[in-house]
């Protein structure tokens, strides 16, 4: 076969992995930025999305459509709901303290990990795409499933961007992500944002994952990669910068569908494992941020 | 005469952002002298210090200690050559107790030798007064005793040169007294440079007063002439 | 009675105590106890970084497979006997944590975290990487011929309580020693306040060196002689969850205290024991854990006993 194909397949492929990224690895960035707090469960709550999305789906009879649109709705929100409570009785209690915060994040993601064991079990289960249609291009027939994926990313980002810079919330953020203690002066209530911020950093992962969960089926331990895939977004990206998160999701996203493509997909992951670290060591506020840990 | 200096820097700066904290500072302080650095809130007097030690590193100039070029070295190892600092904001060991507190400050120069660090720690605390709260946490301290604490750290190290950022600050007026005495019987035991905003403290135990204002040095005089610098009373006593 | 008496006593006592078990437990707890010793000298290795230097690693698995795997793979590919096996296992845990601490250490607090964590990730996919060696996940096992130390057949249950017990006893002697040593002192120091420290004059960062190269050794000595008593070497011993293993059990049983990390391993092994009759899901234990310590007990159960009733502990 040509390797112009070939490459247009891998960067299709990119576009979906860097798409359903970004979305994830946003959410961590908020996290961050705003609270200072590493999530070592952020992953977790992708997870739970995706397996939430399942749940929805089996819930719905008829055209798959439906238990899609539900999952899409509520899915998110339960992990969203689930991640304010996390921040209100463990995080918050702890002073967000950065490393006993990372410690009850660890603890975190093995209950919601082991939960979700217990409860839907060790089994990889598919979710049916809401509609499946194939566009056909020269080479080879692609799902418009896929492009939906790219574009409903596209809308979710576009949107986190106008509530973050055009709202009266966004402005909330921005102030308790500057200091806290002004924000506090000024009657935010800095304890609200933080549980909303948790919380809508993993509702944009329990997002995502219900996005992919068609093209990729649900399993209890599917949080371990978009973990790691996003922190190195967010490393990469600078802490807690937004516009470089995305950018950096685009670079990974895109260049892990092209790299796997070449090379064997544990190699893959040294190298990416290995970036983030020397990056941590070397360029501490990263390739483009101005801040560091 | 080079040689009697302690202490020399030259052309030593330190820019925050634009601001120059500290500004070509040339100083000399000789072998012995207790000096007296003072200067309004923001003058740069911290910073100066923190250059000295290596707390904070310079954007120009160099320092000088002991005949030897400091400028490069880590803090630690200009620790090591004879300098101690006691901090402006109290910093000890809040878990530890006094006795390992001042311990861990005779202990780098008498290394395993447990007789001369018991000794040293005895003395070091004697002389701020703690010597019967050796077993007490830190932590537990009152704020003047944590001082207090923090005075015995440095003379514990049996410095050359003995850095004390605002010792007073805090102390009650019996302890600030007993601070004077103890500053007077240092005097030929080591070198003091000590900033201090409590005048009274200043005229009384200083040989030498050197005037810190925006990061510059605005005047060095013995206290007998330094009340009738008008520039000094303008930019700092005046204000008192 | 004298701190340094105190401290003879109670790890006298300890290692007393575990001397005389082996002849009134039953066969199962028997078998329990020395795999327990084992891993608490890996504990042990944590806290010295975690509990004593108040540095946080995430990444310590990679100390543990790299003694693993270094007594493992010279066994099985260049037919190592027992005994330079285990002194290359022994080595590579230095080297590597030489290396880690070398190149970590230039990170300080979450960042410190998050690297050491993707050393050791990086290190179990290298692992993998290398499945034709390694048989990866599956791991392999080494078999009894090649478990006769100096003599003594390492596969039988009393010789192994015994070897493990005599680990156990040297890496704690080492523990107490160090801690009182002025080397310790600075240790604790740095812990307490690092800029404080410097300020004495101690170079804080060739102690936290030799302190990650300590630590990671003798995690490194615990995975070695975990592989040669258990006979078995697989990657999972190098996965993230063997990283976050040993901090559970110091957490628990109490950080920056010489007997906590056994008390910690005890603790932890026989809830997951328990719980994994019951179900699969048993790290579900361990997150609660995690999570109750550090909103509730930071000192362990051993640090609790030192604030409540006993200060002198060590
Ligand atoms: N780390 C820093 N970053 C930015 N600016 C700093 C920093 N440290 C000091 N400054 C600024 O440098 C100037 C000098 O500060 P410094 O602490 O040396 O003054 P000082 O004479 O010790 O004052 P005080 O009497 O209040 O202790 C101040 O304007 C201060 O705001
Ligand atoms: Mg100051």
């Amino acid at each position: 076969m040509d390797l112009g194909p070939y490459l247009l397949l891998a960067s299709l492929e990119g576009a979906v992995a860097a798409a359903v990224l970004a979305l994830t690895a946003v959410g961590l960035s908020l996290v961050f930025g705003v609270m200072r707090v590493v999530n070592v469960a952020h992953g977790e709550f992708f997870m739970l999305g995706a397996v939430l999305a399942w749940w929805f789906a089996s819930l719905v009879a008829g055209h798959p459509a439906f238990g899609f649109v539900l999952a899409l709705i509520c899915a998110p929100l339960i992990a969203a709901v689930i991640a304010a409570a996390a921040d209100y009785f463990v995080l918050k209690r702890l002073n967000y303290d950065p490393e006993a915060t990372i410690v009850a994040t660890i603890g975190l993601l093995y209950i919601i990990q082991q939960t979700v064991l217990m409860t839907y079990g060790p089994d990889a289960r598919p979710v049916e795409a809401p509609f499946n249609a194939r566009i056909y291009l020269p080479w080879f027939g692609y799902s418009t499933y896929k492009f939906f994926v790219i574009g409903a990313a596209i809308v979710l980002l576009i949107g986190v961007w106008i509530m973050l810079t055009k709202t009266r919330i966004g402005l909330v953020l921005r102030a308790s992500q500057l200091d806290s203690e002004m924000a506090l002066a000024f009657g935010i209530k800095v304890d609200q944002v933080y549980a909303m911020v948790f919380g809508l950093g993993a509702g944009l992962a329990a997002m995502a994952a219900v996005l992919v969960v068609p093209i990729q089926q649900a399993h209890y331990l599917m949080g371990g990669d978009p973990l790691l895939l996003s922190f190195i977004v967010v490393i990469i990206g600078g802490l807690g910068s937004i516009a470089g998160t995305v950018v950096a999701a685009i670079l990974i996203g895109m260049s892990d569908g092209i790299i796997s493509v070449f090379f064997s997909p544990t190699l893959a992951k040294i190298i990416a494992t290995l970036l983030v670290a020397f990056v941590l060591i070397f360029r501490p506020t990263g390739l483009f941020g101005k801040r560091s840990i | 005469m080079a040689a009697l200096n302690l202490l020399t820097t030259k052309g030593l700066s330190r820019n925050f952002g634009g601001l120059w904290a500290v500004h070509n500072v040339d100083f000399e302080l000789p072998e012995g002298q207790v000096r007296a650095l003072i200067g309004p809130n923001g003058a740069g007097k911290s910073t100066f210090v923190g250059l000295l030690c290596g707390r904070i590193p310079a954007s120009s100039g160099s320092v000088q200690f002991d005949g030897r070029d400091v400028t490069a070295l880590p803090a630690h190892k200009r620790i090591a050559l004879g300098m101690a600092y006691t901090f402006q904001i109290t910093s000890i060991f809040a878990k530890l107790s006094l006795w390992e507190n001042v311990a861990l400050a005779v202990r780098r120069k008498h290394h395993g030798d447990a007789n001369a660090v018991e000794g040293g720690v005895k003395a070091a605390l004697s002389r701020v007064g703690l010597a019967d709260r050796a077993d007490q946490l830190a932590g537990d301290l009152s704020y003047g005793h944590q001082r207090l604490l923090e005075i015995a750290m440095g003379l514990g190290q049996q410095p050359r040169l003995l850095i004390l950022d605002e010792p007073t600050q805090g102390l009650a007026e019996s302890e600030v007294d007993d601070f004077k005495k103890l500053v007077r019987n240092l005097a030929g035991e080591t070198t003091v440079l000590l900033i201090e905003h409590n005048m009274d403290v200043v005229m009384d135990t200083a040989d030498m007063i050197t005037v810190l204002n925006f990061g510059e040095v605005l005047a060095e005089e013995t206290p007998e002439t330094i009340r009738d610098n008008s520039a000094v009373q303008a930019a700092y006593l005046g204000t008192g | 009675m004298s701190a340094a008496a105190k401290s003879v006593w109670l790890h006298g006592g300890v290692i007393t105590l575990l001397f005389a078990l082996q002849f009134v437990l039953p066969a199962y707890h028997h078998g329990n106890l020395a795999r327990i010793m084992v891993l608490a000298v890996y504990a042990m290795g944590y806290n010295m970084l975690f509990g004593y230097t108040g540095l946080l690693s995430l990444g310590h698995a990679l100390f543990f497979a790299a003694g693993m795997y270094g007594l493992g793979l010279t066994i099985a590919f260049l037919d190592f006997a027992p005994s330079p096996a285990l002194l290359s296992g022994i080595i590579s845990a230095l080297i590597v944590s030489a290396v880690v601490g070398f190149l970590a250490l230039r990170t300080t607090g979450v960042a410190f975290m998050i690297v050491t964590l993707m050393f050791a990730q990086a290190g179990f996919l290298t692992i993998l990487l290398f499945g034709e060696y390694t048989r990866g996940d599956e791991g392999f096992v080494i078999q009894q011929p090649e478990r006769v130390l100096a003599g003594i057949d390492l596969t039988t249950p009393g010789n192994r309580y015994f070897a493990a017990l005599i680990l156990f006893s040297v890496c704690l002697i080492i523990t107490a020693r160090v801690v009182q040593t002025p080397f310790g002192k600075v240790l604790i120091a740095i812990r307490e306040n690092e800029d404080r420290a410097r300020m004495l004059g101690y170079d804080v960062l060739r102690h936290k060196l030799i302190a990650v190269i300590i630590s990671g050794t003798m995690s490194g000595a615990a995975g070695a002689a975990y592989a040669l008593l258990f006979g078995y070497v697989g990657a999972s011993f190098a996965a993230v969850q063997y990283s976050i293993f040993p901090l559970l059990w110091v957490l628990l049983g109490g950080a920056g205290t010489t007997i906590g990390p056994l008390v910690g391993t005890i603790f932890m092994f026989y809830l997951i024991d328990l719980s994994s009759g019951l179900t699969s899901a048993y790290m579900l234990i361990a997150g609660v854990t995690l999570v109750l310590l550090t909103l509730f007990a930071r000192q362990g159960l051993v640090g609790e006993l030192r604030k409540r009733a006993l200060p002198w502990l060590p």
